[in-house]
């Protein structure tokens, strides 16, 4: 037993063995490993995004900062419309979808967690099998393209997340929390269901709307399949999808630069590539100390499990 | 069996009260309830008809329902491609391998979390462990590109210095599924141990103070208590993820491989090989029968594994 250490590792009066202590130094050393690792690669996005593309073909990318170069940015920014559409679609489309997403859930949500709703169990079924089965992607996408003309237009990338069983669950439970008693008098005193459910369902529920609407807003911020699926017009793309048009067809470019034996070092394509890495990930990174937590917190409100 | 037969009482009152009398007593929590089951209709149970698909000749004019039976020619191509094979073995062995890493690292992580005594580096580790699940698939396709890419990336630079020999990864199949499995758990294994770690908090701290009083050392209460406390949680996460243990992850496999034809063998899985049987052949019904194959295959995967779980230990099954 290493009394002498105990002072170092805890600061209360406790009896600190030498298994608590190597237990301690298996976990910082490893947790730090793995912590930097997922780290590293964002620092080496944004340096690589800061160095000239002459220096970035000569050197590679860059383990420190050698270079300061703005020029990736300059050409990003150079014909900002694209982006600021692109960011425009984004930040739409992932306002009204998690509004809907929030709505959709808690109020399904909320009939099913009734106890006095005798259907409940069979719409929580009928709600439940179309995550045990589905009819695949080939129909959806025909019905979606076909029937409802989804193609190029904004229904496309909103429609699809709008409402997710998943959630559904996690807002049943969390309400199924909320004492009975709440719902029955304020029906006694004549509130409807759904008054009930606004004004006093709702703001009990605070912590579960923080969550789903976390989870809906990164899930929206973060689309890009429904955008590749439906989407062909410009204009209509979100910033995830553009991302992946500009990584897709920079290399396009790097090949017919190639093949046609033009000066690669004309287009700053390596750097220009990681600028719009920085740029579609910014918000989303410097948001990220802030809600953090709320995502942490709101793992256990949902507790995995309906 | 006696939660069972409790469920089966309930149901049989509920059964007994009348159509009419709910609908006019709750009319307005089932109007509440019509915009999902709308949605759910739509967007589940009519393309669940649409399966028709795969016994059919898709042609633009007839549309789902109009157009020509061909019996299962489909699925006889979709054999004949010889691909059904490799697809199905590729999303299995990847998802196996996610699932049982990813819960090594999870649980591990959230019980070394819990027991530093540092609280500060505790919530900053835990803040830099969760940044990847924040960023989308292109973002992370993005970044590997950064680090493998042949003559630039990151990681063969490093290579080059040290003097030891580069990889040229992006024509090289067999490193693809250590690579995959490595960025999947990069980009996942801090939401997970976001999890275990709240079990692990909520659990009884009474029940380790009387194990220390008894001269539990700290290996013996992760090995005793943590460890077994954490199993429901476990199991409910593993049972999730192998019900979708037939589902590739689209984004990790789209973005990373794109099209190259050379990796196909390593690292095509059921859900980008019917994608692109879909946008870029526009074989509808080979697709269709891909993709009924699949849905098969989960729904009798994840019926099994419940059925196997609730003999065994109803208390974890999923429903």
């Amino acid at each position: 037993m290493a009394k002498k250490d105990t002072a170092l590792y805890q600061p209360k009066k406790i009896k600190v063995g030498g298994d608590v202590i190597a237990l301690n130094i298996i976990g910082y050393v490893l947790i730090s490993i793995f912590a930097l690792l997922c780290l590293m690669p964002f620092y080496l996005i944004i340096i690589a995004s800061f160095t000239s593309n002459a220096e970035l073909i000569r050197s590679g990318y860059p383990l420190i900062p050698k270079s300061f170069s703005l020029e990736a940015y300059q050409l990003c920014l150079k014909n900002p419309m694209t982006i600021v559409r692109a960011y425009a679609n984004t930040i739409g489309v992932t306002v009204v979808g998690t509004f809907l997403a929030i709505t959709m859930a808690t109020m399904t949500g909320y009939v099913l967690s009734r106890q006095d709703f005798p259907w409940r169990n069979g719409f929580a079924f009928f709600f439940f099998f179309t995550t045990l089965f589905n009819g695949g992607l080939v129909p959806w996408y025909v019905l979606c393209t076909r029937y409802l003309h989804f193609k190029d237009s904004y229904l496309a990338i909103l429609i699809p997340m709008m409402f997710s069983v998943w959630n559904m669950i996690i807002a049943k439970s969390f309400m199924r929390g909320i004492p009975a008693a709440i719902s029955e008098s304020a029906k006694i005193d004549g509130a409807n269901d759904f008054t009930i459910y606004v004004r006093l369902i709702l703001p009990l529920s605070k912590p579960l709307i923080a969550t789903l609407g976390l989870f809906a807003a990164l899930a929206y911020w973060n689309d890009w399949y429904n955008c590749m699926l439906f989407i062909n017009k410009e204009e209509f793309w979100n910033l995830q999808y553009y991302l992946q048009r500009m990584l897709g067809s920079a290399e396009a470019m790097r090949i017919v630069a190639e093949k046609s034996g033009l000066p690669l070092t004309n287009v700053p394509l390596q750097s220009m590539k990681m600028a719009m890495t920085v740029i579609a990930t910014g918000p989303i990174i410097l948001l990220y100390p802030f809600v953090q937590r709320y995502f942490v917190k709101g793992l256990t409100i949902g507790a995995v499990k309906g | 069996m006696a939660k069972k037969t409790k469920e089966q009482k309930a149901l049989e009152k509920q059964a007994r009260i009348p159509f009419l009398k709910v609908i006019r007593k709750h009319w307005l929590l089932l109007l509440m309830l019509v915009p999902a089951i709308a949605y759910v209709v739509i967007f589940s149970y009519i393309p669940m008809t649409g399966i028709v698909m795969a016994f059919k000749r898709f042609t633009a004019k007839g549309g789902i329902y109009g157009s020509p039976w061909v019996g299962l020619k489909n699925f006889k191509s979709l054999i004949i491609s010889n691909k059904l094979w490799m697809i199905t073995r590729n999303t299995l062995l990847y998802n196996v391998a996610f699932i049982f890493l990813g819960m090594i690292c999870e649980m591990g992580f959230a019980i070394l979390l819990n027991e530093l005594a540092s609280k500060t580096f505790k919530k900053i580790a835990q803040s830099f462990m969760f940044l990847p699940y924040f960023i989308s698939w292109v973002v992370a396709g993005a970044i590997m590109f950064n680090i493998f890419n042949y003559e630039q990336g990151v990681f063969n630079h490093i290579m080059r210095n040290l003097g030891l020999p580069d990889m040229d990864l992006y024509n090289t199949p067999k490193y693809w599924p250590i690579v995959l499995v490595l960025l999947k758990l990069w980009k996942a294994t801090g939401y997970g141990t976001v999890v275990y770690l709240a079990a692990i908090t909520g659990l009884d701290q009474e029940m380790f103070e009387a194990a220390a009083i008894d001269g539990a050392n700290a290996w013996q209460k992760i090995r005793y208590l943590t460890i077994p406390s954490l199993i429901p949680t476990m199991m409910t996460l593993v049972l999730l993820a192998i019900g979708n243990i037939f589902r590739g992850d689209f984004g990790l496999f789209y973005q990373t491989v794109k099209s190259s034809s050379l990796l196909q063998p390593v690292t095509e899985v059921i859900d980008t090989y019917i994608f692109k049987l879909l946008m870029d052949t526009g074989d509808f019904g080979v697709s269709s029968a891909a993709g009924l194959y699949q849905s098969v295959l989960c729904f009798c995967t994840i019926m099994i594994c419940n059925g196997i779980v609730k003999k065994v230990n109803p208390d974890y099954a999923l429903y």
